[in-house]
């Protein structure tokens, strides 16, 4: 079985990011980019599903700008056979991921695509979703354990309020929550090897693909700032002041 | 253009949620009309026909929609979606399971969380955890929206008398099945929706530790949450987690302890009217937001708290 795994390049989660001052978008010149933390441990299952005999290969893919071949390469060093690369400079929105995506799947033929819940700079937690809708294939988002066997997959999904379990008819979707596993460490030889295995490129050009933005972002801004608050002595003054000054118990 | 409302609920009661979500409709502006999708639900329609300013109420009940998988729900929103500017979602996890793939199906962007509604194709949502707001124009002619409940006031649970309209259900995709459900049993108010939060990080040392919050808890009838670092260290179940990747709250009252404040924490709980935070460390950075700040150990102020409440 083929497992296919979508990564993307975002600013690392310890970047505290900045807005611009014209509000043309969030500063992310020379920051420290890296690869999604959901799609890590995306790519964590899927190396283990194949090292479980479950999978016999494990493809990432990737779309957006050059650098990403990073994060690609960081894929390959977790355990990823080779890459994929649709590169554009342009603006990629999840529908339009989504839509690439798809192509691909189209041309690999994988039996199960797993990705992120969201990606933590645009925090959509779409992408999954729509390419499950435009392949029609069932869906599992939020999942906290997958199990392979024979044409379908038994996910547990994190839902409000505790845990669900569906089953699925393979090709099927997955999103990963953060509860899944924990992704190994890339290793030195790793790193080493993976910048031997295969990584192609293509473009939404190639894949037949409009990939246009359809959400026009009119501006970005800084959220509200919250007043500075007081440090109180002790757990009396605390009570006093969460009664008398703030009025909440 | 009318509006569709995607009713969340439990088959027993309609969820909160919804409430919101209704809410945020009418800041849009048009007929706001409500879906119940379920099996044996007409309690919940009827539930959902007294909300203040709903309109109409759909109600789609067959076997395919009774555990609420994805894959019909979506078809059973698309089969009635013709004629709808704004189909509408809370931002739970039903809701973010279904409608992308509801926007994908009518090749449309979803625009997702939104906490504030500009005007009828234009919304504001955080972006980068909640470090920036972004205002988004949407081109396209159906607007597929989840709504971050916390955001919007939920309308009034009764004075509404719209009619209920029996809708055809849709047939089972054969594509999934459902296994089974764990809901986590409590007595305590559902975190989301909450006036009052009690939540412990990683401080609190241990799961035996975590119960220490609980009398504090009980005396302000608040509900419980964690840090991602409490959960992952196993101190506290999944479905507490507050921030960018678990739930996002607005109490009035939100008390953190042992909780140093990481950017994926706050955005899930910045937005609260008061934040108090118990912690050893003064230079953590969840004094940084909090409105009162005590610097101490929290084995010995919260037993002190309790019992000063």
């Amino acid at each position: 079985m083929k497992v296919l795994v979508p990564v993307k390049r975002v600013v690392d989660y310890n970047v505290k990011v900045r807005v611009k001052s014209d509000q043309s978008g969030v500063d992310i010149a020379n920051v420290k980019m890296s690869m999604n933390p959901f799609d890590e441990i995306a790519v964590e299952e899927a190396t283990r599903l194949k090292e479980k005999s479950v999978a016999t290969e494990v493809v990432a893919v990737s779309c957006g700008v050059a650098q990403s071949q990073e994060t690609l390469r960081t894929a390959m060093a977790i355990g990823a056979d080779r890459a994929i690369l649709v590169q554009t400079d342009a603006e990629l929105q999840p529908l339009a991921v989504a839509k690439l995506l798809k192509a691909v799947v189209d041309k690999e033929q994988p039996q199960l695509v797993i990705l992120g819940k969201q990606a933590i700079d645009d925090d959509a937690n779409q992408t999954g979703q729509m390419l499950a809708a435009l392949l029609d294939w069932p869906q599992a988002t939020f999942a906290s354990k997958v199990e392979v066997s024979g044409d379908s997959a038994t996910v547990t999904r994190e839902i409000d309020g505790g845990l669900e379990t569906v089953s699925l008819k393979l090709p099927a979707i997955v999103t990963t929550d953060l509860r899944l596993n924990e992704p190994r460490y890339v290793t030195l030889p790793n790193i080493m090897k993976a910048k031997k295995k295969p990584l192609d490129t293509t473009t939404p050009e190639e894949l037949g693909v409009d990939a246009a933005p359809r959400l026009k972002t009119l501006k970005v801004s800084e959220p509200p700032a919250r007043s500075a608050g007081v440090m109180v002595a002790d757990v009396a003054a605390l009570v006093d002041k969460l009664k008398n000054e703030a009025k909440v118990i | 253009m009318s509006i569709l409302v995607i009713a969340e609920h439990d088959k027993a009661q309609l969820r909160g949620a919804t409430l919101n979500a209704v809410a945020a409709a009418q800041k849009i502006g048009g007929d706001v009309h409500v879906l119940v999708a379920g099996q044996g639900v007409q309690a919940i329609a009827d539930q959902a026909a007294k909300l203040a300013g709903v309109g109409k109420v759909l109600l789609a009940d067959g076997p395919a929609l009774a555990e609420g998988l994805a894959e019909n729900v979506a078809a059973q929103v698309l089969a009635v979606a013709q004629g709808y500017g704004h189909i509408v979602f809370a931002a739970t996890a039903e809701g973010k399971n279904v409608a992308p793939r509801v926007a994908a199906k009518l090749d449309v962007a979803q625009v997702s969380d939104i906490i504030a509604v500009d005007s009828p194709d234009t919304f504001q949502r955080p972006i980068y955890a909640g470090n920036a707001i972004a205002t988004v124009q949407s081109t396209d002619a159906v607007k597929v929206l989840t709504v971050r409940t916390t955001a919007f006031d939920p309308v009034a649970a009764e004075g509404g008398q719209a009619s209920v309209d029996a809708v055809d259900a849709v047939a089972d995709s054969g594509l999934s099945s459902f296994v089974g459900r764990e809901v986590a049993k409590s007595d305590r108010p559902e975190l989301a929706g909450a006036t009052v939060v009690v939540s412990g990080g990683r401080g609190m040392g241990s799961a035996e530790n975590f119960k220490l919050l609980e009398p504090l808890a009980d005396k302000l009838g608040a509900a419980l949450g964690a840090s991602r670092a409490a959960v992952d260290a196993g101190y506290a179940p999944n479905d507490w987690q507050v921030g960018q990747t678990g739930k996002i709250v607005a109490p009035q009252l939100y008390i953190a302890i042992g909780i140093s404040g990481a950017i994926q924490h706050l955005a899930g709980m910045k937005d609260s009217k008061v934040i108090v935070a118990i912690n050893k460390d003064a230079e953590a950075p969840i004094f940084g937001v909090a409105d009162y700040g005590l610097v101490g150990d929290l084995f010995q102020a919260v037993p002190e708290l309790t019992n000063s409440l």
